[in-house]
């Protein structure tokens, strides 16, 4: 059995939540529902672990579906590098899914509660799948099945606020825009090349040398993708979906959609055209989506500043974030990508954080979270206020939080490869973001009027997850190591594939 | 002149085809037309790979008796297959979510439905004061 299992491990952290989601989908009882998905998750949680310990010692792993060789096969690898994504998504989506519970009874009518976990697992299980795959076509598809049922679940929070809807709606067409710009560029590159196994690709593609179609490709590729990583000037729709989503979908796909979307944006930089990385990928990363990355970092920050409603700010400061992030990875060099690594994981465990512990105050106060309802919740939420702060300084980068390492590592990678100017702007950056931490805390903590509300009791089950994801905030902040050496092992894996 | 149009026939189709749906995904402000000019983008892209893999005098990719029979690359033809599902749930989710704005709303035009956003946002906000 064991060695079955060890065997088949690269499909099975696809297929656990899958098939979950299919038999969550027709039960009646909610309470089981969520039972049942805590333990999916739980499970892909588990045989993600056994994939790190195969992955330690083997540092490549390749799985042939169905017994199909690649390249006519459909492949998965794990390696080094798919394996940090991999542990983010499951353990943020174990984490999540314990504490959905309670606001999913609130904000969702009964009878949907059951599919909504279903919903839910088929998200996770196309985030994970997008990272597993190797094929470019098959990446599409999960492409598809995560965005459309995270599509679904924004829209969920019609109950509470109409918006929700036209939320969802501007994810869906932006999202099938930006997947079918994707399809054009991996049919562009079949067309020339005859194969869709990505490793193939990049064996075949230098032998083309400077080719048209492969430009065009190229470009499509990455705009499509980009779209889903919310890149500054195509972040239109992450606000608004964000901000009306039921909260435990706003903490899932806060945390690791545009994470997985941008391991995506690495995967095709670095590795498909990892081979002809000067003509292609180099460019691209330095000469745009450098200063896209700097006006996403400063675009973020001031609208987020302007921003009254919580959710909203917060996933405005998403698209800062996902600009530091994106600023390690186009300054092309490996401390630069092992930043942009290090950022991806601490920054999924800042934002879920965040979200879990407004959305949180949001299910005592049971009112849309604007800056103005929330004065003096913090006096009557301790537990969830301590959270919140915590996060908010990891956010800031205060040291002993994760927030810290990162922001670090960015500007030591930045300063190594472009001089003084850019650590100057990403620390004005950040100082910027403290106006809006501040704006919260000072509402929540400080504030004279404050809100009553009666018999108000906090929750083990809401903020139990919270302390864990707060834990591992101060945890990782202070014992870095484990972050750190494995980005740079996936950076150098990057680094070393290209030509 | 002649070959460049016609000899790339379907190249041109699908590119006219895949610039009018990005224009009415774009343009149009109802949400219903934005729908069907997504479908049509997509179907742009569906003959893109059905053009890449036809090959002229090619027959189906079945066996034959004989050995030499050139036949049409069938896996763009699979993708597609995939790809037209992809497509066809993506149109489902759309117009279902068009159906509850319409409920929510009462219209299905943008402008309309942001004024109707801003004129509750006032509303609220006065209640505030």
């Amino acid at each position: 059995m064991m060695p079955f299992i060890i065997k088949n491990l690269p499909i099975l952290i696809v297929i656990t939540p899958l098939m979950f989601s299919l038999i969550v989908a027709v039960l009646n009882n909610n309470r089981l529902a969520w039972t049942l998905s805590t333990f999916a998750s739980f499970l892909t949680m588990i045989f993600t672990i056994f994939l790190c310990f195969e992955v330690s010692y083997k540092s490549n792993i390749s799985y042939y579906l169905g017994n199909w060789p690649p390249p006519l096969g459909i492949e998965y690898v794990i390696d080094r590098i798919s394996i940090i994504p991999i542990m983010i998504v499951s353990v943020i989506g174990l984490i999540a899914t314990l504490f959905a519970h309670n606001f999913f009874t609130l904000e969702i009518d009964e009878k949907l509660v059951s599919k909504t976990y279903s919903l839910w697992l088929l998200t996770i299980a196309g985030l994970i799948g997008l990272i597993t795959t190797a094929d470019a076509f098959n990446l599409f598809v999960f492409l598809e099945i995560s965005s459309l049922s995270a599509v679904a679940l924004v829209a969920l929070g019609s109950k509470v606020d109409r918006k929700a809807l036209v939320a969802g709606y501007n994810y869906l067409i932006l999202g099938a825009v930006g997947a079918t710009f994707y399809v054009i560029g991996v049919g562009l590159l079949y067309g020339v090349t005859g194969t869709l196994n990505m490793g193939d690709l990049a064996q075949k593609i230098p032998a083309l040398g400077l080719n048209k179609s492969v430009i065009v490709a190229f470009t499509f590729m990455m705009l499509g993708i980009m779209v889903k990583a919310a890149v500054f000037p195509l972040h239109i729709w992450l606000p608004n979906a964000y901000a009306y989503a039921p909260s435990p979908v706003s903490v899932l796909l806060a945390a690791t959609a545009t994470k997985v979307s941008i391991y995506i944006i690495v995967r095709i930089s670095y590795t498909i055209f990892g081979s002809s990385y000067e003509i292609y990928s180099f460019e691209s990363l330095r000469y745009i989506l450098l200063y896209l990355a700097i006006l996403a970092m400063f675009a973020g920050t001031i609208m987020a500043i302007f921003e009254k409603d919580v959710k909203k700010l917060l996933a405005h400061s998403s698209v800062a974030q996902i600009g530091y992030i994106v600023l390690g990875i186009s300054l092309a060099t490996s401390p630069g990508i092992a930043s942009s690594f290090i950022h991806l994981i601490n920054h999924a465990l800042i934002k879920a954080g965040l979200f879990m512990s407004i959305v949180a105050m949001g299910y005592y106060t049971l009112k849309r979270i604007d800056v103005k309802t929330i004065a003096g919740l913090g006096r009557q939420l301790p537990i969830t206020f301590f959270s919140f702060v915590i996060c908010a300084l990891s956010l800031a980068g205060l040291p002993l939080t994760v927030g810290f390492i990162s922001k670090l590592y960015l500007i030591k990678a930045a300063y190594m490869s472009e001089g003084i100017w850019l650590p100057f702007l990403i620390l004005v950056s950040s100082a910027l973001s403290l106006i809006y931490i501040w704006k919260l805390i000072e509402g929540l903590w400080y504030s004279k009027k404050s809100l009553k509300i009666e018999k108000i009791r906090e929750l083990p089950e809401i903020y139990l997850p919270l302390l864990v994801i707060t834990f591992l905030n101060i945890y990782f902040g202070i014992d870095a190591g484990l972050i750190i050496d494995n980005s740079f092992i996936a950076s150098d894996a990057l680094m070393s594939g290209i030509r | 002149m002649i070959d460049q149009i016609f000899g790339v026939w379907n190249y041109w189709i699908v590119f006219i085809l895949m610039m009018i749906g990005l224009y009415i995904v774009i343009s149009k402000k109802s949400l219903l037309k934005k729908i069907v000019g997504l479908a049509i983008f997509q179907t742009s892209v569906f003959l893109l790979y059905i053009t890449f893999g036809k090959i002229a005098g090619g027959t189906a990719p079945i066996l034959t008796d004989n050995v030499n029979e050139i036949y049409s690359n069938p896996l763009p033809h699979v993708l597609i297959l995939t790809a037209i599902v992809v497509g066809v749930a993506t149109t489902a989710l759309g117009l279902a979510l068009t159906v509850r704005i319409n409920k929510a709303y009462g219209t299905i035009n943008e402008d309309e439905i942001s004024a109707s956003d801003l004129v509750e946002y006032h509303e609220k906000y006065l209640e505030d004061k």
